[in-house]
């Protein structure tokens, strides 16, 4: 097991910048989840600390070692890819045991590890298969196998979870889980599913367009998104960015089309910038006419059963921002005017041109 | 078929019956020729079941070929177009699979050049360039020896063309894998590259057994001396010219033992054959 430390690195491609200029120091034993839209370079990231691909400035260490030059096989680590790469002529067995045969180890070394990884995930009765007669869940946890026997510093995962249906991968999202708790081994772990990030990560690294967006716990990320980016990308469905400027004495947003939303806590400092305000559609709740912050016409509603998601926009003429509200099916009227408030601590206000978090 | 009407499937069969019959026609005629003497078959019209001269036959051409034509004995000859056939679909698979390795794993300058190099001389078959590749197998002193017999038949495109595009739908992510459990090039090329093209090699060592078998032109060219014939060279040396004077026994005889090997490689290999084809799963 190691920390590993990511400085300040660069990677472009020819004249295409990947990756610009990423800090992070992951500590030891820690769990954490690269995620963000597809092409923000958080798979190129992990391939750099795998040693897949070269790094173009900057520097990767794992434990005390830059990493930059060393081959992937000396830098002590284990990867699971996307479509789980296994050797489609090999056993199970001999997937699984095949680092370690090139490694040189003796057969019996060997064999207890892979028979303990077996163990482990459950594929004790499959290790005479080859990869094509497994299912899925069993093809990625062969993956997971080929990962542990090698007994490495630090997990690198490439979304891992993404080829396999929406039941079985929470299932393996628990076993992940289960098993990182068990090894206690570092691990870097890619995806673009918000929610994975969510619930495996101890800290999640929000990327978008090759830079580091935010750094920080799940919850942190979700309760204080340092820049809207943040704010849209993480919750589902995103959080409300109604634009506007910050009038009345720091007490309410107002925009064009007769848009008055009323804050629920005064911003004086801010008065008369323009700004995003930011809500989380599970945040709104509903209220009398009189009390209501801001009430959107009502456009159409998505029933999931207990909750209801209501999609509507402010101002009348259809012009204003459009948003949505999680909220109780009970509390939803078929349509017209829906009035709402929030918290204060449910309040987020960003900056419209850096997209940055403005702090009170 | 999707429609099941009971005339339409008389007529299919009808037609397949007709045309399978028309290609084994020959064939049988070649196999009813083979079992009579000399006379017999000189007959007009000549016997179209089969004799009682087949182990005589036989025997004969494979002691001691013909007796007007050729007498170079066609068990020499089998071994030599065995040994042909073989050299050659091993020595090409051998050569192509390496290059091909190399042009699909290994980046280096002139990669796609090299590539195309090796794509372009699919348009020139042992035939076209057939005098100059005498003259420098001739002046290597190689004509009348098995060297001189393969090696221009090794060198080919076709088979690095179909390693390269098989290479090419290997996953990156497998070799990648293979990088991270600490394989080097060659290490994943035994391991992982020549186990999985395992069913492209059976349908190529098919196809290639059968073309170097077949070879006519390039070993008349080459062989002068009886004992480097092979039994394609063997049939023709036999026809001496002259209806009368040649014993179409004793050649029809030659030419069913000369078909026997092809058949056997394509019976016994079918099903390797087939899915080295046909096969998709990586």
């Amino acid at each position: 097991m190691a920390a590993v430390s990511i400085r300040n690195v660069f990677k472009s491609f020819g004249a295409v910048k990947v990756i610009q200029g990423i800090s992070m120091d992951i500590k030891d034993g820690e769990f954490v989840v690269m995620v963000g839209p597809s092409g923000c370079g958080k798979s190129t990231l992990l391939r750099m600390v795998a040693g897949l691909e070269s790094i173009s400035a900057g520097e990767i260490a794992i434990g005390e070692r830059v990493v930059n030059d060393l081959e992937p096989k000396d830098r002590d680590i284990a990867m699971v890819f996307q479509n789980y790469a296994l050797y489609p002529h090999m056993t199970v067995y001999n997937n699984m045991a095949y680092g370690l045969k090139i490694q040189g180890r003796p057969k019996e070394d060997i064999d207890k590890r892979v028979q303990r990884a077996a163990e482990i995930l459950e594929l004790s009765k499959f290790l005479a298969r080859r990869p094509r007669e497994l299912s899925g869940g069993q093809r990625q946890r062969v993956a997971m196998g080929r990962a542990i026997v090698r007994e490495p510093k630090v997990f690198l995962f490439d979304e891992p979870l993404s080829n396999l249906d929406a039941k079985l991968r929470v299932q393996m999202r628990s076993e992940l889980q289960s098993l990182h708790q068990r090894l206690k081994t570092t691990t870097l772990y890619v995806t673009h599913d918000q929610v994975e990030a969510m619930t495996l990560a101890h800290r999640m690294l929000v990327m978008n367009a090759g830079k580091t967006e935010q750094i920080g716990a799940p919850l942190e990320v979700y309760s204080k998104p340092a820049t809207a980016f943040v704010a849209a990308f993480i919750g589902s469905p995103p959080m409300n960015l109604i634009p506007g400027r910050i009038a009345d004495g720091g007490k309410s947003l107002a925009s064009d089309g007769d848009i008055h939303v009323r804050l629920p806590e005064a911003r004086a400092s801010l008065e008369g910038r323009n700004v995003l305000l930011g809500v989380r559609p599970e945040h709104f709740e509903t209220c009398e006419p009189g009390a209501a912050m801001l009430s959107p016409d009502i456009d159409f509603i998505e029933l999931l059963g207990s909750d209801s998601l209501v999609y509507g926009h402010l101002g009348a003429d259809k012009s204003g921002a459009r948003m949505a509200a999680r909220l109780h099916t009970s509390m939803v009227a078929k349509e017209g005017n829906l009035p709402l408030r929030f918290s204060p601590q449910h309040m987020h206000l960003f900056d419209p041109e850096s997209g940055k978090r403005l702090e009170a | 078929m999707v429609e099941r009407r009971p005339l339409l499937t008389f007529v299919a069969h009808a037609v397949l019956i007709i045309g399978a019959a028309i290609v084994a026609f020959p064939i049988y005629i070649t196999f009813v020729a083979s079992t009579h003497s000399f006379q017999d078959i000189m007959q007009v019209p000549m016997p179209l079941l089969p004799g009682e001269h087949f182990l005589e036959n036989y025997k004969q051409v494979l002691i001691g070929g013909t007796t007007t034509g050729s007498r170079a004995a066609v068990d020499r000859m089998l071994l030599n177009s065995l040994i042909m056939a073989l050299v050659v679909p091993i020595g090409k698979m051998s050569i192509s699979i390496l290059s091909a390795f190399a042009i699909v794993y290994f980046r280096f300058p002139l990669r796609n050049f090299f590539f195309w190099m090796i794509f372009v001389t699919l348009m020139l078959p042992v035939e076209v360039r057939i005098i100059p590749t005498f003259q420098v197998i001739a002046g290597l002193g190689m004509l009348n020896t098995f060297a001189g017999l393969t090696l221009p038949l090794i060198a080919s495109a076709t088979a690095t063309f179909l390693f390269r595009q098989f290479f090419m739908t290997i996953p990156d992510e497998l070799a990648e894998a293979a990088r991270m459990d600490g394989a080097g090039p060659m290490r994943f090329f035994w391991d992982v590259a020549v186990p999985l093209s395992k069913t492209s090699m059976a349908a190529l060592f098919v196809i290639q057994f059968i073309y170097g078998w077949n070879q006519y032109l390039w070993p008349l060219l080459i062989t002068t001396d009886e004992t480097m014939y092979t039994a394609v060279i063997g049939i023709k040396r036999m026809i001496v010219g002259g209806d009368a004077a040649n014993e179409w026994n004793l050649i029809m005889a030659t030419a069913m033992l000369a078909m026997l090997p092809p058949a056997l490689v394509v019976l016994l290999m079918q099903k390797w054959f087939v899915k080295g084809l046909v096969e998709t799963e990586k």
